[in-house]
């Protein structure tokens, strides 16, 4: 996808997502800021995701662990009293990222098959832990005592605000990200997904760039997860099970990967519906279990794909 | 043609019961333009892969430029100035070949944690990959991508990625297979206009590419080195003959 | 912690490693030979568990719900195959991780449908109920000395099927080299039917077996297949004494560190910090194990070929 046609992809995308807000007033539907909130944080650990995972070819089945140590670095020090997002969420942060240094230093050793079963065993492991924790509810979860304070005007229990706040975050995150992967280390990213062998025969090491990649991806996820939790005021395991791992990827794939657009189009689309389904029946997944075989067999480049084939190249 | 640059001692691999180097010595002088030769199945490969850093030998030594480089890993060597080219065509395809040689600059060109600026706006990087496009020949085929480009010119792609690194020594692993007629004549002629400028390390199975280019000639056969010398020597040279029995070396 | 009860949790990890290995073993065969992720494989385990309590109350009797519950899990197996997994052997990992993953919540979502969500009760034969004493004072249940036996047995036929027929010298080719296998000739396709039925099978064999010991609800396949990945990265793809040897490793680690852990930290530790640190720490010993065993060897311990 050209730089000029995903920036202009990635500004209409945040445009439509800031009027959600007045129409859901004008339409006395405020169930929906509180909808397209969480769909906008689970595009922010999407296009995290498809930074290694569409740019980098780095088949990580354990994303959703980071979206686990986000939450919990805020629900933990809420507990204890810390309650100021400028403390929580840089932990978050930095904690995602150390935790993805050591999983991607062990993990980017290895590749194939292997590399895919070793993120998902290392997430699962965090998630038993979780679990294990019976300090912090364990298997229950926990209830967050209070959103995170910001101070001023920025109070994260108006849901407008905490709304507006979450896009803020998600245009920054796809503005670094479409930067990124057009500059050295997006190059060396995507270079290294082409054709490895050959990108370190002309002297790139490129198991530090993976690795720093992998970080990053991890780092932006774990803001994810911090947003997540505030935005369900309850944290458990859960957040970092591996079958929230499958459906970080399949919102990636099914938008289509690589194009930064695709992971916020898949958001929408995945979350949309499942709400719809889950309201016409309790085993909405028996229909997106094969729907997700469906699309895997015939529509590889995702609805980004199917949208840029249709419209005309340029322009 | 001056110094030991490359300098191989009792070099040895070996896969199960199969030793494909069996302790081969070999001394490439800086400037020369040294072919390895031999029957299918003789090493050759094997060696390219041990002096480029796939492979780790079994035992031995490989001195470049004065520097032990057996233990340094591909990129270590590529930044000392190793490059190659692959036997089997290994290029960027989703990537434009001005894309493609580009970044073989950018791997030589300082660190690339830059995360912010483009890094197809940097002169200091599609200046230099232009300028060796142009000199292979790929010039007016800069913005195709790789996988549109014809057989010839993905071979001539892969000689420009190694080109760009401005390496001082040049592994060709069978530069012209593959290659019709006129296409091999053309990349033997521009082979020739690294003679002297560059030392090429060349694996071929061609005849007519390696007397037309080597200085000097050096025979594997099941994984040892067997002879070495200059063409003349290489062909009245008997166990060689013996070597390529039913083969006509031309005269 | 007496002698006894370690020999007791020993027999328990054994049992365990067991069960994993009946997993493993098919499981790396797919990955080894057909290059195939299947995250579906515990599907089967969930399936054999419930086709063999459906099949045991329709015949009233355990062991012929038992022994038909194993074609039934296979057939079911041959089916997944044909239908859904026969086009992704020539696709990239990622999607057949994705279209598994798919399979996953499909048959999640059937078994749910049809036996509802809860935990369903899962009937040992009387014979098996009981306990035998092998040593003075220590009575272990008879029923798990037989997952044990049913464990080694198979085994030993897997074995002798590697080692001494020419179905096993195929499986052996094609773990070490798939390619070269269908150069030569060989019905690749048949071949990869036949070990992915017997995957599946043996995945349904451990879930029958495994249905008195845990619970049996859907989700069930996910959860230990977490722990058979684990078992198959350490024992390293392709390799059926590698699944055996991580089977037994891991099930030993995991099963003496949850009951051992705790109070050895106890004696370091306040009784407070060992009760938080050392379940949490139990949970994380096989990853930690993994993680140990890949920074030495990347492949695994027997791995059949070099790389994935």
């Amino acid at each position: 996808m050209a730089t000029r046609e995903r920036a202009r992809l990635l500004a209409g995308a945040c445009a439509l997502l800031a009027l959600v807000p007045p129409l859901a007033g004008a339409l006395d539907q405020p169930f929906y800021v509180e909808l397209f909130r969480r769909i906008m944080i689970f595009a922010i650990a999407a296009v995290s995701l498809d930074l290694i995972l569409g740019y980098g070819g780095m088949v990580s089945f354990g994303h959703a662990a980071y979206l686990g140590v986000g939450a919990y670095a805020v629900g933990i020090p809420a507990v204890h009293g810390i309650e100021h997002a400028l403390v929580q969420w840089p932990l978050a942060i930095v904690a995602s990222a150390l935790v993805a240094l050591v999983i991607g230093a062990i993990s980017l050793r290895t590749s194939g098959v292997y590399f895919i079963m070793i993120t998902l065993a290392f997430a699962q492991m965090l998630y038993y832990l979780g679990i294990s924790v019976e300090a912090y509810g364990g298997d229950d979860g926990m209830r967050l005592p209070r959103r995170s304070v910001l101070g001023g005007p920025l109070d994260l229990r108006d849901p407008v605000i905490f709304y507006y706040l979450v896009l803020a975050l998600l245009a920054l995150v796809l503005l670094l990200a479409h930067r990124l992967v057009d500059a050295r280390f997006g190059l060396v990213i995507r270079g290294a997904r082409s054709n490895e062998p050959r990108m370190r025969a002309v002297g790139f090491p490129t198991y530090r760039y993976k690795l720093v990649a992998f970080v990053l991806a991890g780092a932006i996820c774990g803001l994810a997860g911090a947003l997540l939790a505030n935005q369900t005021e309850y944290l458990t395991p859960d957040f970092a099970h591996w079958t929230r791992s499958g459906e970080l990827m399949v919102m990636v794939i099914l938008g289509g990967m690589g194009t930064l657009v695709g992971p916020v189009v898949g958001a929408v689309v995945l979350l949309l519906l499942e709400n719809l389904l889950s309201g016409l029946t309790a085993s909405w997944q028996i229909i997106l279990g094969p729907f997700l075989v469906l699309v895997v067999l015939f529509a590889r480049r995702g609805l980004a794909g199917l949208l840029a084939g249709a419209a005309p190249a340029g322009g | 043609m001056g110094e030991v640059l490359l300098e191989v001692r009792g070099l040895t691999k070996a896969f199960g019961g199969l030793r494909a180097t069996d302790g081969v010595d070999l001394d490439v002088l800086e400037g020369e333009t040294h072919a390895i030769i031999g029957p299918n199945g003789a090493g050759k490969t094997t060696l390219i892969a041990q002096l480029a850093g796939d492979l780790r030998p079994d035992a031995g030594r490989i001195r470049f430029a004065g520097l032990d480089i057996t233990t340094l890993s591909t990129p270590a060597r590529s930044r000392r100035g190793v490059a190659r080219s692959f036997q089997i065509t290994s290029v960027f395809r989703d990537f434009t070949a001005l894309d493609n040689v580009a970044l073989a600059v950018q791997a030589h060109a300082g660190h690339s944690f830059r995360f912010w600026r483009p890094a197809r706006a940097e002169p200091a990087l599609r200046e230099p990959a232009r300028a060796v496009l142009e000199s292979v020949g790929l010039g007016a085929r800069a913005d195709v991508p790789a996988a549109d480009l014809a057989h010839g010119e993905q071979r001539q792609l892969e000689i420009a990625m190694a080109l760009a690194t401005r390496p001082r020594l040049l592994l060709l692993d069978e530069p012209v297979a593959g290659m019709g007629l006129e296409e091999s004549q053309r990349m033997i002629a521009f082979l020739r206009t690294l003679r002297g400028r560059l030392t090429v390390v060349l694996v071929e199975h061609d005849m007519d590419a390696v007397f037309a280019l080597a200085d000097r000639i050096s025979v594997m056969v099941y994984g040892r080195l067997i002879a070495t010398g200059p063409p003349e020597a290489i062909r009245a040279n008997p166990e060689v003959r013996q070597a390529y029995l039913g083969e006509d070396l031309p005269s | 912690m007496t002698a006894l009860l370690v020999v007791e949790q020993v027999l328990n990890g054994l049992q365990f490693g067991c069960t994993l290995f009946l997993m493993a073993a098919g499981l790396t065969l797919v990955f080894g030979i057909m290059n195939l992720v299947n995250l579906a494989h515990g599907s089967f385990y969930m399936v054999g568990a419930y086709l063999a309590i459906a099949l045991t109350r329709w015949t009233g009797s355990v062991a012929l719900g038992a022994l038909l519950a194993l074609p039934a899990t296979l057939l079911v197996g041959m089916a997944v195959e044909a239908v859904a997994l026969r086009t992704l052997y020539e696709r990239d990992h990622l999607d057949q991780v994705l279209a598994t993953f798919g399979l996953i919540l499909f048959f999640n979502e059937a078994i749910a449908l049809l036996w509802g969500r809860a935990a369903i009760y899962a009937p040992i034969p009387p014979a098996l109920a009981g306990h035998v004493e092998l040593l003075p004072g220590l009575r272990y249940p008879t029923y798990r000395l037989l997952v044990i036996a049913v464990g080694l047995a198979v085994a030993a036929g897997l074995f002798v099927l590697v080692t001494r027929t020419r179905l096993g010298m195929l499986i052996r080719a094609g773990a070490s080299n798939r390619t070269m296998l269908a150069a030569l000739g060989v019905d690749v396709r048949r071949l990869y039917t036949r070990v992915f039925g017997l995957g599946a099978a043996l995945a349904g064999l451990a879930g029958l077996l495994a249905g008195p010991i845990y619970a049996v609800q859907p989700g069930m396949g996910e959860q230990i297949l977490i722990q058979v990945l684990v078992v198959i990265v350490i024992g390293g793809i392709g390799s059926i004494r590698g699944a055996l040897v991580g089977a037994v490793v891991v099930g030993m680690v995991d099963t003496l560190g949850r009951a051992f852990l705790r109070p050895l930290l106890s004696a370091v530790l306040s009784p407070t910090a060992a009760d938080s640190a050392g379940p949490a720490l139990a949970s994380m010993l096989i990853y930690l194990l993994m993680a140990a065993i890949l920074a030495i060897r990347p492949q695994g311990l027997f791995a059949a070929r070099a790389g994935a």
